[in-house]
């Protein structure tokens, strides 16, 4: 060690993160206070060149906003049916899948799919799917006497497909993270469970649930970020800036940047969002401890 | 029943066990649908695009579509794009995740784990808050509409996640391997470039590979910052062209497979690497 220990400088750990340091500063860092700077002026497609100082006034706005309510309501039910149906949707495979089974692995390469696809592709096919006339789903429905269904022209079943779609796209990670999780669970303690003759769901709640929180916590916690900020299937879905009644929180940021040009009050708008996200992540982390025993 | 003690768990019935495959034979079929579903429009002939089967391959099954899509469209013109800009961010991301994941894993230094925890939270925040200063920062430095505006974005959303996968990575490998070239007298970077990196190759290959597919997938920052036809990338030309739900369905179609198969294909030959890959780095401190 006193080798490493003089031949390696002082410096050195900081040289060596200095090239992603800088991309991250100049991309993420700068860009936050910049961001923040934004939400507390005026600034919009005319005022582009010279924007005002106003304050709180963009804070203010969204708090004012009635139709924000709905649209946060909209994006905590959106996350939760999400992210719920990801977790319990993967698990359940993951535990179907962690045991010997001829083909299974050709079973998981099939379930990994939607993972792999392009995430735009799986959108736009699931779109055309959901065509009044000539999709799938209502051909599917039309099975069951069920009528066909505007899901594209009715913001509120535009939602629902969203939700299917991102579901569909979403449960894949959650298995692959939850498989990885199992297969560090020891089976003497299954097997220990078996003599006591503890029944399959005492053994599903007293063994592998509190085994797998270390590995599914983080999971969970940024699936719900990313479901929470999940641009692309909405956008796609419901055909660019779409309808009110389909936005989620981030959607409707994009809409009031990219489409309306209200940049201050879009930045005031995502200080917000990211303030909510914060917060949530502190009290998760604090709450499942995960973090506790480790050095970082 | 011998035969049937090594192939499955020895306590589970064959009830248990043809359940078992039924619902997993479900979920497949839930998710390879939509793929057939995409194929199956693809293989229609052009009068047939608006049909109520939903037999997967048609009864005159052609390959028109395909023809059309690569020579009547752009997409070679985005294949092309999307491979430049997805090739150069995974690339360059890779190369600047080394080192920092390096120094991570092998230095202890003032400020490392605030650092650390710095990539980590950039993971939690919403896109539109980054998106649109960026955006305003790349009008600014006149980026619009060109390669390199794209670059940066993407390579800064690609590396925080490349460097926690490498830090895992580079933990998992012993000291001892490179305690003994310090004393041979190796420079920092020579152990790190003649020892380290030849063994990590299965990691540099997977951050290589989700670099390459955040580029590759990416359509927001994209529609935002291209604007001129030559310069589109796949997600958004495609994007356009299926537009309305028209007659350039079937072109759509057979697009789509051709942009999403090869990749398709590459993730699942690297999947066997990703459920060791996400739990060390993810997990692991």
């Amino acid at each position: 060690m006193s080798g490493k220990g003089r031949l390696v400088g002082k410096n050195t750990p900081y040289l060596f993160i200095a090239p992603a340091f800088i991309v991250m500063a100049i991309m993420v860092f700068y860009p936050l206070g910049y961001g923040f700077w934004l939400s507390l002026t005026n600034m919009s497609l005319r005022t582009f060149k010279n924007p005002g100082f106003v304050g709180l006034q963009n804070y203010i706005r969204v708090f004012q906003d009635p139709e924000v309510l709905s649209t946060f309501i909209r994006t905590i039910i959106w996350t939760f049916v999400n992210v719920f149906f990801h977790v319990t949707i993967g698990l359940f495979l993951a535990i179907l899948l962690n045991r010997k089974l001829p083909g299974k692995s050709i079973l998981r390469v099939f379930l990994i799919i939607p993972w792999a696809m392009p995430q735009y592709i799986a959108a736009l096919t699931w779109k055309g799917m959901f065509n009044q006339n000539f999709g799938a789903i209502n051909l599917m429905l039309g099975w069951f006497g069920i009528e066909n269904l505007p899901w594209l022209s009715d913001p509120q079943l535009t939602f629902y497909a969203a939700i299917i779609t991102n579901i569909w796209l979403g449960f894949p990670f959650m298995m692959m993270i939850s498989l990885g999780g199992l297969q560090s669970i020891s089976a003497d303690l299954y097997e220990a469970a078996d003599i006591d003759g503890a029944s399959p769901w005492r053994k599903f709640k007293d063994i592998t649930l509190p085994l797998l929180k270390p590995t599914l916590t983080p999971a969970i916690i940024l699936g719900t970020i990313w479901t929470f900020n999940m641009l692309n299937i909405i956008i796609i879905l419901a055909g660019g800036y779409g309808n009110k009644e389909t936005q989620i929180l981030v959607t409707d940021v994009y809409r009031l940047a990219f489409n309306f040009y209200r940049y201050g009050f879009a930045a005031a708008y995502s200080v917000l969002i990211f303030a909510f996200l914060l917060i949530f992540s502190i009290i998760y982390v604090k709450k499942s401890n995960i973090f506790k025993e480790e050095s970082i | 029943m011998i035969e049937k003690n090594i192939h499955f768990e020895k306590n589970d019935s064959w009830k248990k066990i043809i359940g078992i495959y039924v619902i997993l034979i479900i979920f497949c079929a839930i998710t390879l649908y939509p793929l057939l579903n995409v194929l199956s429009v693809a293989l229609r002939p052009g009068d047939q695009l608006f049909s109520t089967s939903l037999r997967i391959i048609p009864a005159d099954a052609t390959l028109d579509n395909f023809r059309k899509a690569l020579f009547e469209t752009d997409l070679l013109i985005w294949l092309k794009n999307s491979l430049i800009v997805s090739s150069l961010t995974a690339i360059i991301g890779v190369f600047i995740s080394i080192t920092a994941g390096y120094a991570f894993s092998r230095f202890s230094f003032w400020g490392r784990k605030v650092g650390m925890m710095t990539f980590l939270v950039t993971q939690m925040f919403p896109a539109p808050m980054l998106l649109l200063p960026m955006f305003i920062i790349l009008v600014k430095l006149k980026l619009m509409n060109s390669f390199l505006g794209l670059l940066i974005p993407y390579v800064a959303v690609s590396v925080p996640f490349s460097v926690w996968m490498l830090k895992g990575y580079f933990d998992t490998i012993p000291k001892s391997l490179e305690e003994s070239a310090y004393i041979d007298g190796c420079k920092v970077w020579q152990v790190m470039y003649k020892i380290v990196l030849p063994v990590s190759t299965p990691a540099l290959a997977i951050t290589g590979l989700f670099s390459f597919m955040t580029a590759w997938s990416e359509f927001v920052i994209a529609r935002i910052i291209l604007t001129s036809a030559e310069k589109l990338t796949l997600p958004v030309g495609l994007v356009n062209l299926q537009g309305s739900f028209s007659a350039e369905w079937g072109t759509y179609s057979a697009a789509a497979l051709i942009t999403s198969v090869p990749v398709i294909i590459l993730f699942i030959s690297l999947s066997r690497y990703l459920v060791g890959g996400l739990t060390v780095g993810g997990v692991k401190e």
